[in-house]
């Protein structure tokens, strides 16, 4: 297997209550890449994120056939833990989420005594939060609620969050959608910084932002992969006569 | 791209349709110019010359009037795929329009030179070279506004049948100047007017290549600079 390849997915088809919502997918998420998921409401890119990490699953009803290899092995394989799964393959949300009650600095290291990991808590806090471009805004305030920060410092605070447990690859499924244009350009601009160590495996409404801060784009319609291109080409010059519709604005 | 839905945003597509029209309707107006000039070689007539001057500051408006709209576009539209396509080669397009109208604008100036000296008696004849860059210029216009990859093909290989032409002449110019040196001067403003009309047909196969480009996506300018 081609080892830029981070993660492989093979066939992967989804299903909820025996209803098909994602069809027989196949793409390569290459390793310290930034993959951006587009389509419109309805089309399964937020399934497909959450088949990646197993979190789909978790739905009562819900189902997977297919592969997905992480490093080359299926995630689905005998004897893969999903919560470590979940460890080396992290995910943000759309809205910020933050543990209200408990201060930024056990926001960030609530994954590692989740994972029971070991180590210099402090360190790890500290780094966490400089690659989420949060430190220097919160240094002076780690023992304060995460309630007094802004949208755009929360959402950072729950990426380093995530990226407190050292994940491989890194899920966000609308990460800048409830934030302002400021806000969403930092989380942009982290994104960019993120890919020298991450693999990041973006989904937006937001084709302009897609289109900034990805290697490569998928477009999905109606459950299905309609094209997975580099970013550049599927925006100037898309491959399938859906994706041109879609990205110049001639749908539905 | 003819059969292709409609934009969600009818406002955006009105704008796209507007410039489209925009642009056609200079690559009208240019290749109206080049048919003017050229009659006013032939017909000795400074006047209808003057009116290519005219015409030329409107031809320029209009550069200036695309140019515009096409940065409005992209600021407020953020276009893509073949939507983008289209905006950058128009802004491309227009650079060559606006220079066969230079070249329109050139030819009347000798016109007038030669409206104002005494006739050759036996005047090569520009006016078949002239009709076609006219002709390889209005293939060019439409294959750009249809997206029509196989006419904008044919027009680029029409380049060949114009640089024949054009050297015919040039000889036939060359032979007449040797004859006769008192037409020396004539025949020189001769040659300027089918060097111009030859540019101008390189302009127009420049067009042709930037709507295979809008068509397929794919660059077909110099083929030997890339890997």
């Amino acid at each position: 297997m081609d080892e830029t390849v981070r993660m492989a997915v093979r066939g992967l088809s989804a299903f909820h209550r025996g209803t098909a919502v994602l069809h027989n997918v196949t793409l390569d998420v290459r390793d310290r890449s930034v993959l951006a998921v587009i389509g419109p409401s309805g089309c399964g890119k937020s399934t497909f994120l959450r088949c990646l990490n197993r979190m789909h699953e978790l739905a009562p009803g819900a189902s997977v056939t297919g592969e997905i290899l992480l490093d080359g092995r299926d995630i689905h394989g005998p004897g893969v833990d999903p919560v470590a799964l979940r460890r080396r393959v992290g995910m943000v949300f759309q809205r910020p989420n933050p543990f209200p009650t408990m201060s930024i600095f056990e926001n960030v290291a609530a994954g590692l005594r989740l994972n029971r990991m070991a180590g210099d808590l402090d360190a790890v806090v500290e780094r966490a939060l400089r690659a989420a471009a949060l430190w220097d805004e919160v240094k002076d305030r780690l023992r304060g609620s995460p309630g007094s920060l802004s949208g755009g410092q929360q959402q950072r605070l729950c990426i380093a969050r995530a990226l407190a447990v050292e994940p491989e690859v890194l899920l966000m499924d609308e990460p800048a959608s409830a934030l302002d244009p400021i806000a969403s350009a930092r989380v942009e601009d982290l994104v960019h910084e993120l890919k020298a160590r991450y693999t990041v495996v973006i989904v937006t409404h937001n084709m302009q932002q897609a289109a900034r801060v990805s290697d490569s784009t998928a477009f999905f319609y109606l459950g299905r992969l309609v094209e997975h291109s580099p970013t550049a080409e599927l925006f100037t010059n898309p491959r399938e006569e859906r994706t041109e519709e879609y990205v110049t604005g001639r749908f539905g | 791209m003819g059969m292709m839905r409609r934009h969600t945003d009818r406002s955006y597509e009105a704008e796209l349709a507007a410039l489209r029209e925009k642009v056609a309707r200079m690559g009208a107006r240019v290749e109206g110019a080049v048919a003017t000039a050229t009659r006013a070689i032939v017909q000795r007539d400074a006047a209808m010359a003057e009116s290519v001057r005219v015409e030329d500051r409107l031809v320029n408006r209009l550069e200036v009037e695309i140019d515009e709209d096409c940065r409005r576009i992209l600021a407020l539209r953020q276009p893509a795929g073949s939507d983008l396509r289209f905006i950058t080669t128009a802004l491309k397009i227009v650079v060559d329009l606006e220079r066969i109208g230079d070249l329109a604008a050139n030819i009347a100036g000798r016109a007038i030179e030669l409206a104002e000296a005494p006739p050759l008696l036996s005047p090569p004849d520009v006016g078949r070279l002239s009709e076609l860059v006219q002709a390889q210029l209005s293939r060019a216009m439409r294959a750009f506004v249809d997206s029509d990859v196989a006419l904008a093909e044919e027009v680029k290989g029409e380049d060949d049948l114009v640089d024949a032409l054009y050297m015919k002449l040039f000889n036939q110019l060359l032979g007449l100047m040797m004859e006769d040196s008192r037409n020396i001067r004539r025949l020189t403003a001769l040659m300027f007017v089918a060097k111009h009309l030859e540019r101008a047909g390189d302009h127009a196969t420049n067009v042709a290549e930037m709507a295979i480009y809008l068509a397929r996506g794919t660059d077909v300018r110099h083929p030997r600079s890339r890997a």
